[in-house]
């Protein structure tokens, strides 16, 4: 067992590409999860993909003309429709294929998008493309605000934490709603394959994305991407940020293969929420009554969620 | 000449013809009346199997102009088709084929905007997209939608171009009307139209960054070279129109005359309205009125040489605009005045608006607005202003 162990720790990283077609030297921020999570992504997609990205962070750090940070094909057009776009190409694809155009090499068709991009202002074109079951994976890289334009608060912003448009004041506790559960929305669309995901667990990350692009269909893989410009946070912080969403509850890792859950790492004892918000500038006012609540929401959750993995 | 058979056929119907032969790969539409027997049509050749594409049902407009984006750039041939509401759902997208240079071909059955709701023909909708770098052109009868269709595929996608292409046909007056019309046969089109091959198609053998990020350091040099690129259509569409008329016998021109040999008095229509117009026209010349008409085939751009070279002995124009610029007049009407504008010699111009929301232009509209034009001249020499017209209307 023991051995075992070790020779993991020793030989799994090594297992990954040093291939990086996510090129190093865009403008992200000091400790960008959201970066940190595309470059894992492009690991597992390879070189045999074309990527489709919405407006946001993502786009803007990695393609200020003329240069650009992407070694595999790489397209952005709009904020709210890379569903709608990656469903033309798929389908140009598809076409030219059965036409005889182009010979079939497996092409993997990915959309990037934020949590903006994805579960607002892009949330019809996304439906739409799932509904329709082209065959995709969707990444959802979820920083939690519109960030992009200056931390303005999303449906996908927790409960309770500062935004520029969520302010702290005196009739107001910050964001005054819970967050979307974009990854039920796209479990609702009934498609094949759908999993959370977090760049402080990059191998998990990792076997996501390639399950995600080899399973035949629409494919939804929501990320956590913690952001210390708009959190609030110091930037070494961003793995341990990770940690702790996951290990509190606050945002569990899981799968719905066909319908089917199961958690990809179980925390019978979580943690305090108040661990995940400490370090986290956008909670700071928050009264401990409210971080109670949060608390008894986030256990509720959890708990529904083990129930639906079949966990006792 | 052309050997092809004469079918009837309604504008829609024609309008699928001529993308079924040009052998789309990708359509994605959404139905809006007037353009929803296009949307119709296609669907059932590509269920029964005679048109070998990949249909793509979206839920909206704004996704439908998306997907042909993403097809375009990944080396399709597209087709989109939308009306009205459509097509201003569609705005926001319609910007980056023309910036990223995807050939993307839409027709447009012609419709006035909300409102109130309304979804009869007017050129409100075509008019609020002119300024974002689409070649535009009109048909006048079915037989003109389905060969101004299958021009735009070999305009847009002629790799000098590379510049998305909208065939606007007036919805109801063409779209649902059944006309005879010469359908050519497969081979001659296949002969017409070469394959689509995009010089940087979307590929992981060959990576290229699409729509990358501007700042003030290199976007006005991309709208610079855009608008060079764009001016420089038209010598292509020119040669294009050339080529189709050799091949099918029919002729085309940016800007097109009817009994203008001797006119000193010209109307300026654009669309169907056009075919009552030249009956306006006849009658009048029989009354030995000096008058012609000028018809806008290619609306952009602009077709500065042609259209001046049209009026070059014209002493009062006319012009109808389907659509009103609020707080301006007539865009189309605007548009002629400024083409003229620092023209040494340059007729009186005389605006008038009409065929709003579906309403009809009979012949006698048409008459009425010339033998009032003149009028205005009268009132333009003594030095009065005048103010654009609103014809039919019950104030
Ligand atoms: C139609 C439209 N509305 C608004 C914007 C402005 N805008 C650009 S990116 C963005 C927010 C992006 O947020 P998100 O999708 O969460 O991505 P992030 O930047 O946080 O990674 C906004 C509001 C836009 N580009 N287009
Ligand atoms: S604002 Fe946040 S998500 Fe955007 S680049 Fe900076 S750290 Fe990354
Ligand atoms: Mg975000």
């Amino acid at each position: 067992m023991e051995m075992e162990k070790e020779e993991e720790e020793l030989f799994v990283p090594r297992l990954v590409t040093t291939e990086e077609n996510f090129a190093p030297g865009h403008r992200a921020c000091i400790g960008c999860g959201e970066a940190l999570a595309v470059r894992h992504v492009c690991k597992a997609l390879g070189k045999n993909a074309i990527i489709v990205n919405a407006t946001g962070c993502i786009e803007i750090i990695s393609s200020l003309l003329p240069q650009t940070s992407w070694r595999v094909p790489w397209i952005h057009t709009l904020f709210e429709n890379a569903a709608a776009v990656m469903s033309g190409i798929e389908s140009a694809y598809k076409a030219r294929v059965r036409k005889g155009k182009i010979p079939d090499k497996g092409v993997k068709f990915v959309g990037f998008g934020g949590d903006g991009a994805t579960s607002d202002i892009g949330l019809q074109a996304l439906s739409g493309a799932m509904e329709r079951g082209h065959n995709f994976l969707y990444c959802c890289f979820d920083n939690e605000a519109y960030m992009n334009t200056g931390i303005q608060r999303s449906s996908s912003t927790p409960y309770g934490a500062w935004t520029t448009t969520a302010p702290v004041g005196k009739k107001s506790i910050g964001q005054a709603t819970w967050k979307k559960n974009m990854p039920e929305i796209a479990v609702a669309h009934k498609i094949p394959y759908v999993a959370t995901a977090c760049p402080s667990y990059p191998f998990d990350l990792m076997d996501k994305v390639k399950k995600g692009v080899e399973i035949e269909g629409p494919a939804y893989i929501h990320i956590f991407s913690p952001c210390p410009t708009g959190w609030r946070y110091p930037t070494n912080l961003t793995i341990e940020m990770g940690r702790l969403a996951v290990e509190t509850g606050v945002f569990p890792l899981y799968e719905v293969v066909n319908g089917e859950y199961r958690l990809s790492f179980d925390f019978p004892d979580l943690k305090p929420v108040k661990e995940y918000m400490k370090e986290q500038r956008r909670f700071r006012h928050l009264t401990d009554d409210i971080i109670e609540k949060i608390q008894a929401r986030v256990e509720k959750e959890y708990l529904k969620l083990r129930e639906k993995a079949g966990v006792k | 000449m052309t050997k092809g058979k004469i079918v009837g056929l309604e504008g829609s119907f024609a309008v699928a013809e001529a993308v079924k032969m040009a052998n789309a790969d990708v359509i994605a539409a959404y139905p809006i009346t007037p353009q929803t027997h296009i949307v119709e049509r296609l669907s059932e050749m590509v269920a029964g199997g005679d048109l070998d594409a990949e249909f793509i049902c979206v839920e909206s407009e704004h996704t439908a102009m998306s997907a042909c984006v993403g097809a375009s750039a990944a080396g399709a041939r597209v087709f989109t088709c939308t009306a009205g509401q459509g097509l201003e759902l569609m705005h926001e997208v319609l910007y980056i084929p023309s910036s990223m240079r995807l050939p993307v071909v839409a027709v447009i059955a012609n419709r006035a905007l909300s409102a109130p709701l309304t979804v009869w023909c007017d050129h409100s909708d075509m008019m609020a997209v002119r300024d974002i770098g689409w070649i535009q052109m009109l048909a006048e009868n079915n037989q003109q939608a389905f060969d101004l269709t299958l021009c735009a595929y070999r305009i847009a996608e002629d790799n000098e171009v590379l510049f998305p292409t909208m065939v606007h046909l007036d919805g109801f007056y063409l779209s649902h009307v059944i006309e005879d019309m010469v359908l050519p046969d497969d081979e001659e089109v296949a002969g017409f139209i070469p394959e689509y091959k995009h010089p940087f198609a979307l590929d992981p053998a060959k990576p290229v960054s699409m729509g990358c990020y501007g700042p003030p350091f290199i976007y006005p040099e991309t709208k610079r070279a855009q608008e060079v690129a764009f001016e420089n259509t038209i010598p292509k569409i020119l040669e294009t129109w050339k080529e189709f008329g050799d091949a099918f016998g029919r002729h085309y021109a940016p800007v097109e005359k009817y009994k203008m040999e001797d006119a000193r008095i010209a109307l300026l229509t654009m669309g169907s309205c056009s075919e009552t117009a030249m009956l306006a026209i006849d009658e009048m010349r029989e009354e030995r009125k000096e008058v012609g008409l000028i018809r806008l085939r290619l609306w952009r751009p602009f077709p500065f040489k042609e259209f001046r070279e049209a009026i070059k002995n014209v002493e009062v124009l006319v012009v109808l605009d389907r659509c009103v610029s609020f707080g301006m007049g007539g865009p189309v009407c605007s548009e002629v005045k400024s083409a003229l504008y620092d023209q040494r010699k340059k007729p009186n111009v005389v605006g008038f608006i009409g065929g709003l929301g579906g309403r009809d232009i009979p012949i006698e509209g048409f008459k009425y607005m010339i033998l009032r034009a003149l009028e205005k001249v009268k009132a333009i020499e003594r030095g009065e202003e005048i103010e654009m017209e609103m014809i039919g209307i019950r104030e």
